[in-house]
């Protein structure tokens, strides 16, 4: 297990040392192609202290900014004792430190990611509508999936990653519009400075600027969807149970609910891709995710047992090829781990509208309401800043004390 | 007079040997006993959720007195047990008595409607599957450490400081079957 994180930390370091390096040519061009006289360096110390002030703050408050963005709150057992249960389980089953973090995201679109550069302060966000859809092996397939985020270090390679990508983008764009407002200006000066040379740093600055952002965002997100394929294989090794967390993705790519906190940058971080696919050709190569169904075909086709070596053979049977997945010292642990039956029979949830009224009553617990079941059957809300202390049941009229 | 510092640094490289090889056990048997320890939190839990369970089942289930003096005759054998392996066995019992009940809540639709029931259930079923969880991390640990103490070299150090073989953690295999699963 030891020696998975470390290759996955190598191969992290490698693409945050080629995106580096490419975020200083970067630097280095555009500083040339305003100043030919040593403004190469003065570029490359902007690159740098753009992407050094990006990363202090994802750093520092990263988890943070991502779930105040996507509407995450954090709550406590009694809102959602089974989810605080689940979580607990693949805490123990994958000897994470500590216990992570449990929020839950406002949102009837079923998804879920995970936070924390580290493993010993890291959050599990999922949404009112996962919660809702899901019975208990599903969500905990979910959950293992997510905690596999934390353990394997994928959290602390996309955020720190991502940072380098934004940095690169932001700096190319920075760039290129500078040169659109200012060009004329820019032309008068080149010219008294007469200058082949000063020309064709120029064009090579902007086929940088305009190739760079692309490269480095399908370096990103091909290393991000092979981690996917990683995750999905440690949470059936944790979890020992396949079948939940396929029929979990199922479930989750059959909503058409658009997920509105999700954007470009976060989507990598949940467990399915949130952004809807528009054309399928261009998805392919510039997708965070690989392809649900094929996940979900992989998943089914594990019958031996729940050991990496597992995966990696319904791997190489579903795709056809032969490209490991699985780091290869995560292949050397050959010991058996056989597969759990079942815990629950699935509940067929088919009913869309108990679907909706369970989404609302999650949302609303967070949202600190109380709830009082009257005794004709209807169940109450009550907002959090209702004062009074009694109140009526709009149907039959009963009185209910609040104390 | 080289002589002597060539004794001297073969046995100072002797005791730094030693030195690493005991710490690393030293290392490994701790992590053993905090593993134990996981499982150990998880037992007491069950322990204490089967009082509470008891009493929100015996106003529906009348007539199933037997699997519940089975499950509190088992449960304080459980919480008597010494060895690892005499736990190992009597949670065993009481995992297959739970398991029974379980099977008869199917009868009382009353009972499967209760919400204290429902919320004991989620607990009861959690506990059970942490103490699966911990099982497997906690044998894992076992396994460790015991190669460790029978391979050579370190096998001497082990030997020399008394370092004891761990028991695994086994629920027998027939008992574990016996547990029918059943939803709710």
């Amino acid at each position: 297990m030891w020696e998975l994180i470390q290759s996955n930390r190598r191969k992290s370091l490698v693409l945050f040392i080629s995106m580096g390096v490419t975020l200083l040519l970067l630097g280095y061009f555009f500083g040339s192609a305003y100043y030919p006289d040593g403004g190469g360096f003065i570029g490359i110390f902007f690159a740098f202290v753009i992407w050094g002030i990006l990363s202090l703050i994802s750093y520092f408050s990263g988890s943070k900014i991502l779930l105040a963005v996507s509407g995450a709150k954090e709550v406590t057992k009694e809102v959602h004792p089974q989810l605080f249960n689940i979580v607990e389980e693949m805490k123990i089953s994958a000897s994470l430190p500590a216990m992570p973090k449990v929020y839950i995201i406002n949102e009837a679109a079923p998804n879920a990611f995970a936070t924390g550069i580290k493993p010993e302060n890291s959050a599990v966000a999922v949404t009112a509508g996962l919660l809702a859809r899901l019975n208990r092996d599903e969500l905990q397939g979910v959950v293992a999936h997510e905690v596999s985020h934390i353990v394997n270090r994928d959290v602390m390679f996309m955020t720190f990653s991502g940072i380098m990508l934004g940095s690169i983008v932001l700096i190319s764009e920075v760039f290129l519009r500078s040169l659109w407002l200012g060009g004329g200006r820019y032309s008068s000066k080149s010219s008294k400075s007469s200058g082949q040379g000063q020309m064709i740093i120029m064009i090579v600055a902007i086929v940088f600027a305009i190739l760079a952002p692309i490269l480095a965002q399908l370096l990103y997100f091909a290393i991000s969807r092979k981690r996917e394929y990683l995750a999905d294989a440690s949470a059936v090794r944790y979890t020992r149970y396949p079948e939940g967390l396929a029929s979990a993705l199922e479930k989750i790519s059959d909503s058409s609910i658009d997920l509105k906190t999700a954007n470009k940058v976060t989507a990598p971080m949940y467990i399915v891709n949130p952004l809807k696919p528009k054309g399928q050709k261009l998805t392919n190569l510039s997708s965070t995710h690989p392809p649900i169904s094929e996940r979900v075909r992989i998943l089914r086709s594990m019958s031996g047992g729940a050991n990496y070596v597992d995966y990696q053979n319904a791997f190489n049977k579903i795709k056809r090829s032969k490209s490991p997945i699985i780091p290869s010292s995560g292949l050397a642990d050959q010991t058996p781990i056989g597969l759990k039956e079942a815990s629950i029979t699935p509940v067929a949830l088919g009913l869309n509208k108990q679907t909706k009224r369970d989404t609302g009553d999650i949302m609303m617990k967070v949202n600190n309401y109380s709830f009082i079941n009257c005794s004709c059957g209807l169940k109450i809300k009550i907002p959090p800043d209702y004062k009074k202390t009694e109140l009526f049941c709009p149907r039959c009229g009963t009185k209910h004390s609040l104390i | 007079m080289s002589g002597l510092i060539i004794v001297l640094v073969v046995v100072a490289v002797v005791v730094l040997f030693v030195i690493s090889m005991y710490n690393s056990l030293i290392q490994l048997r701790n992590r053993v006993k905090n593993a134990w320890s996981q499982i150990d939190v998880q037992l007491k839990r069950r322990h204490d959720l089967i009082p509470n369970l008891l009493e929100t089942v015996k106003g529906y289930m009348k007539h199933e007195r037997e699997i519940m003096e089975n499950i509190t005759k088992y449960r304080s054998q459980a919480m008597d047990a010494g060895t690892v392996g005499e736990k190992a066995q009597a949670e065993g019992l009481l995992s297959g008595a739970l398991g029974q009940l379980r099977v008869q809540v199917e009868n009382y639709p009353d009972l499967k409607a209760n919400q204290n029931f429902l919320a004991l259930q989620e607990e009861l079923t959690s506990t059970e599957n942490k103490i699966s969880f911990a099982r497997q991390s906690y044998n894992d640990q076992v396994l460790f450490y015991n190669n460790k103490i029978q391979m050579f070299p370190s096998n001497i150090i082990a030997g020399m400081f008394k370092f004891l073989q761990e028991e695994f953690f086994q629920v027998e295999d027939a008992k574990e079957r016996e547990v029918p699963k059943v939803s709710f």
